[in-house]
């Protein structure tokens, strides 16, 4: 990575949340909401491209990060009566939590050892959704209803059902994470995790201790999905357990290497890309799925490094 | 910037997302984009959209087939007799991939984009609960044909109804009379380890035991699995009913080493055809079968009886008498339950007119016309058979039919009764606001 001042670097992240923040009073109806969930479901493969990106671990489990999120934020609406901020913080609590259990056992591997054991972890999470279906709805899943999902602030609400509301609600959470992560990826802590992605048997030798390095991105990692699947419960209104399916672990790992791994605003771009030509496409031919794969496949010949990747690598060295 | 009602609510702030778009030249680019253009209001005379949520693709696909055909049926049948208070009807299809997530962007889709008049046709449970919400929330309409009981127990919203096809817990309530008069009075239930399984787990004890009856056990079968013979020593010996709803490609081993436990003493058998919809009868393995019974919503296989308006009806969507695409025996329909589709699409037709339904400002008045409708003769509207509705669960209530495997078809030995399928209302969606 060239070096760039701080100030250039901040400018082109800040700059971005403002043009997002602008294309809530440009987009028609539709893309505002298709954008809301697009954000939502970024953060998500942030939190993925933390781990899998900086650190070099590919997990197969993350969908049960996000769900745990998704599930602690809705259940905790639905089951108890909790109001949106509480709700919220238990989703992310719940997937910090269960990514502190997994992580002191699944980084006990490494390469595809470490695939197969999240992946594990996750299908297990998915079948205990289906086991306690009395309380999780099952494969059916649970709807949050609209007066649930009012947040009371003074006098005034915030009604995350509203398009505005809840475009602006993901708009938040996305900056504030986006900014985390640049954050962290900048600190000596994310130089040490790019070491071990390197390295890290030197990094190990250089005194560091890896595997505590690589517990708290697991850790951060987690919490961060989990956010995303919190705020899913939250502003979408609907938990179900497809959500935890393999599916859902699959997907950030491609909207990542789409967007380029390694990069902090690759997610996004990778996340609206794969929406955007699913949409597209899916109004033109049921064989959608087909033309997104070969999109996919275009992509990994012409931009291996995906498409911020690639950019970094030919003209922006400086890109984070 | 708290409203009257307290809301906080930033589409109503100085800077108005109209104005803004006048403003900003980058805006009106993107506005001109193919994709992004805003619809002009729809004019009196223009064809009324309905936007169907279709299963094309995913585990649905085999019933989103034959959902399509049988909505452009209906349509074409209802456009060539006038359309909807004389204006045209258009579907509008997308593709939901059988996926809750996706199933709620298109509901949005069509609201916002597509701006049709209802979203209509969605089948899966799942796709109806995820995409419930997006419906309330985009004040649309949403006429689902799903068989789930999710409507009806008001945990959805005011916007969507089931007014074409009877729900599951009407269904097995209205199959446990005949089940305990005619095949046995202990039943042993085998299910999917899931939601449609939990549906017969939890409906069929009490609806037996109001008939004398009594189940004597219940095996849950884990959907992962594709071997059934470990399961069937746990049933008891007693049973002299097997009530059976296992569904997806399974099904045919799971017959299959069924028969091969019991050999020739076997049971009597009673399932749902949810089970074999779109799978030939006279599949290998399933000889098993013959002579154990089955609910249909709508029968499959041309019966003696059949009305003029069934036999309209058949012709109007391309089945044979064996319940087949016209021209390809080998594509089976899915006849039990696509029928709610042509019988939906006409309820919408009447309410609309009820309504004197204009565009989607008028969708809160199409609500309110709906919950009023009481019921639906049988006839070319309904061939399925009449229907009540309930207006304070969105739910229609109709007759089932109880059908005999002979000689590789399905004939229909009893119908039963619209009371049959009748229970107390768990909530009433008529107070929500709308």
């Amino acid at each position: 990575m060239k070096d760039a001042s701080p100030a250039k670097i901040y400018a082109l992240h800040i700059g971005v949340i403002a043009l997002l923040f602008a294309l809530n009073f440009v987009l028609p109806d539709y893309h505002q909401g298709l954008f809301a969930r697009i954000m939502a479901l970024a953060v998500f493969a942030m939190g993925y491209n933390l781990l899998f990106g900086y650190v070099g671990l590919l997990s197969l489990g993350h969908a049960m990060f996000f769900s745990a999120g998704l599930y602690g934020a809705g259940l905790a609406v639905y089951q108890l009566g909790w109001g949106v901020p509480e709700a919220f913080v238990a989703g992310v609590a719940c997937g910090a939590l269960l990514a502190l259990v997994i992580g002191l056992l699944a980084l006990r591997t490494s390469g595809v050892a470490f695939m197969i054991v999240t992946m594990m972890f996750a299908q297990v999470f998915y079948l205990l959704i289906l086991y306690f279906a009395a309380w999780t709805g099952g494969d059916q899943g649970l709807v949050i209803q609209q007066p649930s999902r009012i947040i009371a602030i003074g006098g005034a609400s915030l009604d995350l059902t509203n398009p505005t509301v809840r475009y602006m609600s993901a708009l938040a959470l996305f900056s504030v994470v986006l900014l985390i992560t640049l954050v962290l990826v900048r600190s000596r802590f994310g130089r040490v995790l790019v070491a071990i992605r390197e390295n890290e048997e030197r990094t190990k030798m250089l005194g560091y201790d890896t595997v505590a390095n690589k517990l708290v991105a697991v850790v951060a990692s987690g919490a961060i999905c989990a956010a995303s699947g919190a705020a899913y419960a939250l502003l979408f209104g609907y938990i179900g357990s497809s959500f935890a399916s393999v599916q859902y672990s699959i997907l950030p790992l491609l909207w990542v290497l789409l967007g380029g791994a390694a990069t902090i605003l690759g997610p996004l771009i990778g996340t609206l890309f794969m929406y955007y030509v699913t949409d597209i496409t899916s109004g033109f031919t049921s064989a959608y799925l087909l033309i997104v794969g070969v999109a996919l496949i275009l992509l990994v010949l012409f931009f291996p490094k995906g498409v911020l990747g690639s950019v970094r690598q030919r003209w922006l060295g400086w890109l984070p | 910037m708290a409203d009257k009602n307290g809301f906080f609510d930033l589409s109503k702030s100085t800077l108005s997302r109209r104005t803004a778009l006048k403003g900003i030249v980058a805006g009106a680019g993107l506005a001109l984009a193919p994709g992004f253009v805003r619809y002009s209001q729809a004019q009196s005379s223009a064809p009324i959209k309905i936007g169907f949520q279709s299963h094309r693709t995913g585990i649905g696909a085999a019933y989103g087939r034959w959902y399509e055909k049988t909505s452009a049926a209906a349509v074409k049948a209802i456009n060539d007799a006038g359309g909807i208070s004389g204006r045209k009807v258009e579907l509008v299809i997308e593709d939901d991939g059988t996926d809750p997530a996706r199933g709620a962007e298109v509901v949005g889709k069509f609201a916002t984009q597509h701006k049709t008049d209802i979203v209509f046709g969605t089948l899966f449970s799942h796709v109806v609960i995820g995409s419930a919400p997006a419906a309330g929330e985009n004040k649309i309409p949403y006429f689902v044909v799903s068989e789930g009981h999710h409507v009806a127990s008001t945990k959805l919203n005011r916007y969507v109804f089931q007014p074409g096809i009877t729900d599951v817990k009407s269904q097995i309530q209205s199959m446990a009379p005949w089940i305990a008069a005619n095949a046995g009075k202990k039943v042993t239930q085998i299910f999917p380890d899931f939601a449609f399984g939990y549906d017969h787990r939890d409906y069929l004890p009490p609806a037996l035991k109001a008939q004398g009856a009594d189940v004597i056990a219940q095996i849950a079968i884990p959907p992962t699995e594709s071997s059934f013979t470990k399961y069937f020593p746990q049933i008891p010996a007693e049973t002299e009913v097997i009530y059976h709803v296992m569904v997806g490609p399974a099904v045919l081993t799971f017959v299959k080493e069924l028969g091969e436990f019991y050999g020739s003493q076997r049971p009597q058998l009673f399932g749902f055809i949810d089970s074999l919809e779109a799978v030939d009868i006279n599949s290998p393995g399933l000889e098993f079968l013959d002579g154990s019974h089955f609910w249909e919503g709508s029968p499959r296989y041309a019966q003696p009886d059949d009305s003029a308006a069934q036999k309209a009806y058949r012709a109007a969507v391309g089945i044979d008498d064996n319940g087949a695409a016209v021209g390809d025996p080998k594509d089976v329909s899915t006849a039990a339950h696509m029928f709610g589709c042509w019988e939906t699409l006409y309820v919408v037709k009447k309410a609309m007119e009820d309504a004197g339904y204009k565009g989607p400002e008028d969708r809160a008045k199409l609500v309110e016309a709906t919950e009023a409708l009481k019921e639906f003769a049988e006839g070319p509207e309904h061939p399925q058979g009449p229907k009540t509705f309930n207006g304070k669960i969105h739910q229609c209530f109709g007759i089932q039919n109880i059908s005999k495997v002979e000689g590789g078809k399905l004939k229909v030995v009893h119908k039963t009764k619209i009371e049959d399928g009748l229970y107390e209302p768990e909530g009433d969606y008529t107070t929500q606001a709308l």
